[in-house]
């Protein structure tokens, strides 16, 4: 994308906003709230028009998985686990026909691979936050998408859910390209490979290691905590 | 005995059919309405529809026609200002509301002599269902079945996330506004059975009762549909019986078979529900 410029309302969210993604790149999309990081996202996924700029992709952007944010998915909705993990299958509007014997075994092969082959016939109102969360991901990569984009997936699980989804998040990144947007840098740092501070602006940065002037360079006003081999901000309590 | 004598004149033949075709429409447009939050919207159409009612009255030409297109244009109004961020969806819906209360109310007043049958379009009237009603009724439902037989999935995905939907580059919003108007022609529809001021009852309470037992939104459905016609086979009996109104006789049905359902319910798993949340209670918000 180049030269973006993106805004609600008459405010401007985004402000001249250039990056490029290469492939098989865990870029970790970091910002104060309000800086613009959702905005971003929903630019790559074609959900908001930017006022100025272009944005170019090199396979269909079908080829995109989405998590969105935990608080956007209704989980009182009639909706089974399986039912939702395959509707990640779904690819423009098809009269109604049955799963494949070949999709079967995807869907199949998602559940197995998100922990919830037991679970698959329960409705998602009788899930716990961990396991909706692998339900949604399951849904985003059932289809063997190019790219994998994340909103805040680590929002209302808890540490060991946190530490089993950005292991297969790694798994994932071996495969596909991954947009990961969290307010938790001390907890991705470890599995990322590159930082996007958005504030406005946005600054890429080739490496997950970063450090208070950087971040102040870059605009990014968050405060960053030393311990273990890499620096990072701490926001909520974890191991080191 | 006396009950298969009854179905020997027309007008209970037509009540019996525009029972079933009434709970086939309103089971699956229902169990749509309600999973997805949209109860309140629907009132906004019902009620928006009797401003087409009061100018067919003042016009003379069929009060349902123009019901009809009130609602259309109260539903496609609504989507499209919601989803243009115009107003907050609730204050449009309240708008639509009241505005068309309030023409329904001045052109039947401004009608010269007696509105006839105003009191069935309020109320609704299922022995006054004419072979003409009856034959929209079963258009409009063969449309339902055929649309969401042949939808079924990418309507189950719009309507759990429009968003995720969108990527999977379904056209949601070609969906949305279909599916508006299909929402708003079988409540116009369904008007002559249970009335403007009941017609919500029947498109919410036969899902409340099967999403007592059940999380599925495919056998919600089914069971709405099953769950509508019986009530209003109850209702029709007893209405006829005791010789009072049709459309709140089977609305009271419904209301009784749903307190039921609590009791077995109760009786057979204690008062924790093994299907988990419950999906359908909370209050109707769109979107």
């Amino acid at each position: 994308m180049k030269h973006i410029d993106a805004s609600y309302r008459d405010k401007v969210v985004l402000s001249n906003v250039s990056l490029s993604i290469y492939e098989r790149d865990f870029i970790g999309i970091i910002g104060p709230n309000g800086g613009g990081k959702t905005t971003l996202l929903k630019i790559i996924l074609g959900f908001l028009k930017p006022v100025r700029g272009k944005i170019a992709y090199t396979f269909d952007r079908s080829e995109i998985g989405y998590l969105p944010q935990g608080n956007q998915i209704d989980d009182r909705f009639p909706i089974t686990v399986r039912e939702v993990v395959a509707s990640g299958l779904e690819k423009g509007l098809k009269i109604q026909k049955k799963f494949s014997a070949r999709e079967k075994q995807r869907i199949n092969e998602v559940l197995e691979k998100v922990g919830l082959t037991k679970l698959h016939r329960r409705p998602i109102g009788e899930l716990s936050g961990g396991e909706l969360q692998r339900t949604l991901l399951g849904r985003a990569i059932a289809s063997s998408p190019r790219m994998l984009i994340l909103d805040e997936p680590d929002t209302h699980v808890d540490n060991k859910f946190e530490m089993e989804l950005y292991r297969l998040l790694r798994e994932l990144n071996e495969t596909m390209t991954i947009l990961l947007v969290s307010h938790d840098l001390g907890t991705i740092s470890p599995y990322i490979k590159s930082i996007a501070c958005v504030n406005r602006s946005l600054h890429y940065h080739p490496s997950n290691e970063i450090n208070e002037e950087q971040l102040k360079v870059y605009n990014c006003p968050i405060e960053l905590i030393t311990h273990g081999p890499v620096p990072h901000r701490v926001m909520k309590t974890h191991n080191p | 005995m006396e009950i298969l004598r009854l179905l020997e004149y027309g007008f209970i033949q037509n009540a019996f059919a525009a029972a079933l075709l009434m709970s086939i429409t309103c089971g699956i447009i229902g169990t749509y309405i309600v999973s997805r939050r949209m109860v309140f919207i629907s009132g906004g159409i019902t009620h928006a529809s009797f401003g087409g009612v009061g100018i067919g009255y003042f016009l003379g030409f069929p009060p349902l026609a123009g019901a009809a297109v009130f609602a259309v244009l109260a539903a496609l109004t609504t989507e499209n200002l919601t989803r243009k961020k115009v107003l907050r969806n609730d204050s449009i819906i309240a708008i639509m509301w009241s505005l068309g209360m309030a023409l329904g109310i001045i052109f039947v007043y401004l009608t010269p002599g007696y509105a006839p049958n105003l009191m069935s379009f309020l109320f609704g009237s299922i022995i006054t269902v004419t072979s003409t009603d009856l034959w929209f009724m079963f258009s409009l439902t063969v449309t339902v079945l055929l649309f969401f037989i042949t939808l079924f999935k990418p309507i189950l995905y719009i309507s759990f996330d429009e968003q995720f939907a969108r990527t999977r580059g379904i056209p949601v919003m070609l969906m949305n506004y279909l599916l508006i108007v299909l929402v708003a022609l079988t409540i116009v529809l369904s008007i002559r059975i249970a009335g403007i001021i009941l017609v919500l009852s029947i498109l919410t309470i036969p899902q409340n009762i099967a999403n007592i037992f059940t999380n599925r939104f495919g056998v919600i459905m089914v069971a709405s549909v099953i769950l509508g016609f019986v009530a209003s086979m109850i209702g029709l009996a007893v209405s006829y019986y005791l010789d009072i109104p049709s459309g709140a006789t089977i609305i009271f049905s419904l209301v009784i078979m749903y307190l039921a359902a609590r009791v077995v319910k109760v009786l057979t798993f204690g008062k924790k529900y093994p299907s988990g949340k419950e999906t359908v209670h909370e209050p109707a918000e769109y979107h």
